[in-house]
């Protein structure tokens, strides 16, 4: 590594002229769902990205009032996959959200397919992240859902960097990586068969930064754990572990106080927050362009397990 | 910092990102390109270079391991299919289509190549004996080249890898230029720059190259001034029709029909309220009342964008039409095409398929396949079939008439996908030729 870097040069300045473009083909992409599927959902989970599509959602349908105002309705259910894990602060935000906007919201609940029998938990406190796929597909059986929305990005993971954006999903819910249709200009192939479905990643094309300018740009609504706020961790692996009953102390923890925040949102049995102070969207801009760990590597447990954990995910049914 | 994001400024068009494909063979060193882009950007953070370091084994930093992919490639060696990766500078956000270059060539390149503005085409220098006369170029070269020509990509860069091996770089570079540009006048391919690179040691790649011989501009610096492609402004209106909208609760007229907004992304030239337009396949014109955007009310719209269109009179129309100005909508029924064929199993002269033009899905046939070409001279041979990886030149006939037109003349009139019903495969991609 002999070249010297030229940070000041690269550092994008806080330009967001792309995001125009960036939410035409967010916009472009949501209005070919609706036009092409029967019955489409969009996968609402009150984290960051699902925010951004939601806002996208807003402006492809309705129509601006003032400010953060719109008048319409989406021609989609909002559907959530709770795993009973959730932070509560986002569940809260997730409902008093759907009440302000008069959307329907579909929840699937992980504890009733654990109740049937569906979800088998090898022990009550394991990790429920992966068992939401169980949860995701019994609703999208139940309510024959055939297009999901979703927000993840290609920059998150190598898994993700090389799925489509319409991403076509077996009778099973199987992700095929092999048997991808080529997705060609904007002629994407939607065509499928009964039981199979389609999920559709507007934001594909946004980089963690993108959605951090957006979020700051529109003034969109976040759950506060997304901010600087005090909370009661444990230092684990390099990670932050946020101390509750559901990740209980080891041998020679200790619980301390510190400032943080969250990037990403999941179950509270995975999700770990960073320490910081940024207290605004803006603030957190300034702070991504000089932050040095991806964000799934700063936060989540469950993809360090192996380079392949999110493919494998995936290739079940994986959001 | 806060008031950075409130001036916002109406911006005339380029602020798209530029998408690039990089096409090059296994041994270029375009993995290294790629992880180099992506490192000297900062796109790469501590974790993942924690990684790199660790499978590195001490040695230096081998940046082709980012792009390194998915399990099931790993377990077989190989590498399936296009990955996207992004990065940003002070002037644009980047998208690099990274097509591999050994199994499914064709098809993972045809892919990148949809939608690409730009194709950096790799050269190892140290492949190539750069003292003989003529210089050979490799056949990868001339082959990627030719598939980015074909393939219509607006700009075509030759990155000329591995200099810092060279002991006498000046007439190494100047050499394998000269070959490259008697190749691409032969092959009549404009080249928009040929830029001598280290991947490895990041030579040229973000600062230009402080050599004597060389006084160009840095990789990253021709990336940040090549334009993003724009279709025509000028000229007659093109508008797919994409998803018809009812406002609901409101019915201005008392008739019971409530308005509509007719949503599409504008193909080629612009709209205005007031134009008067014309529907495709109804022939029925009205005119202009009101356009929107993205939730708000517009006077005009143009190329690229999506706008809703809504018109003075209830007209029969739904997804898959087209609205343009009068008169200029001109549909075949038949016309000749280069296909590339992305199917496992072989196209099949007379058989049915279905094609997706704009929006709307029509039955098609090969009417006959013309000739195969040679991917590595692009001449054409006799062939009845076309195979996984190939491209020809072919007839097409439509089960209905359609408002095509030359790709080279508008990329969203000019392309087509061809699935196979039985399959719902994307088995070819058409590149409308001649209309007739």
């Amino acid at each position: 590594m002999n070249a010297p870097l030229s940070i000041e040069r690269l550092l994008p300045a806080l330009d967001h002229k792309h995001l125009d473009w960036l939410e035409e083909e967010a916009i472009f992409i949501l209005r070919e769902v609706v036009a092409s599927f029967e019955r489409p959902a969009l996968l609402f989970s009150g984290g960051k990205d699902s925010c951004v599509v939601l806002r996208l959602a807003e402006k492809a349908f309705k129509s601006r009032v003032h400010g953060n105002e719109f008048k319409g309705r989406l021609p989609f259910p909002l559907l959530h996959v709770d795993t009973g894990h959730n932070f509560p602060e986002v569940i809260a935000f997730r409902d008093r959200r759907v009440a302000e906007m008069g959307e329907r919201l579909v929840v699937g609940h992980l504890e009733d397919s654990i109740q049937r029998g569906t979800a088998r938990l090898v022990h009550p406190l394991e990790s429920r992240n992966g068992h939401q796929t169980v949860a995701l597909l019994e609703a999208i059986e139940e309510h024959r859902f055939d297009c999901l929305i979703g927000g993840a990005r290609r920059d998150e993971e190598k898994a993700r960097a090389k799925e489509r954006i319409f991403s076509h999903r077996d009778g099973f819910g199987q992700w095929q990586p092999k048997e991808q249709r080529p997705e060609l200009w904007t002629l994407f192939n939607t065509r499928i068969r009964p039981g199979e479905h389609f999920r559709a990643f507007p934001i594909s094309n946004w980089t963690e930064l993108d959605v951090w300018l957006y979020l700051a740009r529109e003034n969109i609504p976040l759950p506060e754990l997304y901010y600087a706020h005090q909370r009661q961790v444990v230092r684990r692996k390099g990670l932050l572990v946020p101390a509750t009953e559901l990740t209980p102390l080891q041998p020679d923890e200790q619980v301390e106080t510190a400032t943080v925040r969250f990037r990403t949102i999941g179950d509270m049995t995975c999700t770990c927050p960073v320490e910081s102070n940024a207290a605004s969207a803006v603030d957190i801009v300034a702070e991504t362009l000089t932050v040095t760990v991806s964000e799934r590597g700063a936060t989540r447990m469950d993809d360090r397990t192996s380079d392949a954990s999110m493919e494998r995910r995936k290739k079940e049914g994986y959001f | 910092m806060s008031t950075v994001l409130q001036d916002r400024v109406e911006l005339p068009e380029d602020h798209r990102a530029l998408r690039f494909l990089t096409a090059g063979s296994v041994d270029d060193g375009k993995s290294t390109l790629i992880g180099r882009l992506l490192y000297d950007s900062r796109a790469i953070l501590a974790d993942q270079l924690d990684m790199l370091e660790r499978k590195s084994h001490g040695e230096a930093l081998d940046l082709s391991l980012l792009t390194d992919g998915l399990e099931a490639e790993r377990e077989q060696g190989i590498t399936i299919d296009v990955a996207y990766r992004y990065f940003t500078t002070k002037q644009r956000k980047f998208i690099i289509a990274d097509a591999p270059g050994h199994e499914q060539y064709t098809r993972n390149m045809v892919t990148a190549a949809a939608g690409s503005d730009a194709a950096i085409v790799l050269v190892d220098i140290t492949k190539i004996d750069w003292t003989a006369s003529p210089v050979a170029l490799l056949p990868q070269t001339r082959r990627h080249a030719l598939l980015a020509h074909l393939l219509r990509v607006p700009s075509i860069v030759f990155a000329i890898n591995k200099i810092d091996t060279l002991t006498e770089p000046r007439p190494a570079f100047e050499s394998v230029r000269h070959a490259l540009q008697a190749f691409a006048r032969e092959a009549g391919i404009e080249v928009a720059a040929i830029v001598p690179v280290s991947a490895l040691r990041g030579d040229n790649i973000t600062q230009p190259l402080q050599a004597p011989w060389y006084g160009g501009p840095s990789l990253l610096q021709l990336l940040e001034s090549l334009p993003t492609s724009q279709e025509r402004v000028d000229g007659s209106l093109l508008l797919p029709v994409q998803y018809v909208a009812r406002e609901a609760g409101s019915d201005p007229d008392g008739t019971g029909q409530q308005p509509r907004t007719l949503w599409g992304r504008i193909a080629h030239g612009r709209v205005r309220a007031g134009d008067v337009l014309q529907l495709y396949p109804s022939g029925q014109r009205a005119k202009v009342t009101a356009l929107r955007r993205a939730g708000s009310a517009v006077e005009q719209a143009e190329a690229g964008q999506s706008v809703g269109v809504i018109l003075d009179r209830q007209l029969d129309v739904s997804r898959g039409d087209w609205i343009g100005t009068p008169e200029t909508l001109l549909p075949v029924q038949r016309f000749g095409a280069t296909l590339a064929w992305l199917d496992t199993e072989p196209a099949v002269v007379g058989r049915k398929y279905v094609v997706r033009h704009g929006n709307r899905w029509v039955q098609a046939r090969i009417a006959a396949i013309g000739h195969r070409l040679d991917i590595a001279t692009l001449q054409p041979t006799d062939a009845h079939e076309l195979l996984v990886n190939d491209i020809g030149h072919v007839v097409v006939e439509l089960g209905q008439p359609l408002p095509l037109e030359p790709y080279a003349n508008n990329r969203v009139a000019g392309s087509l996908i061809v699935v196979d019903p039985a399959s719902n495969r994307t088995s070819g991609a058409l590149l409308v030729n001649v209309v007739r």
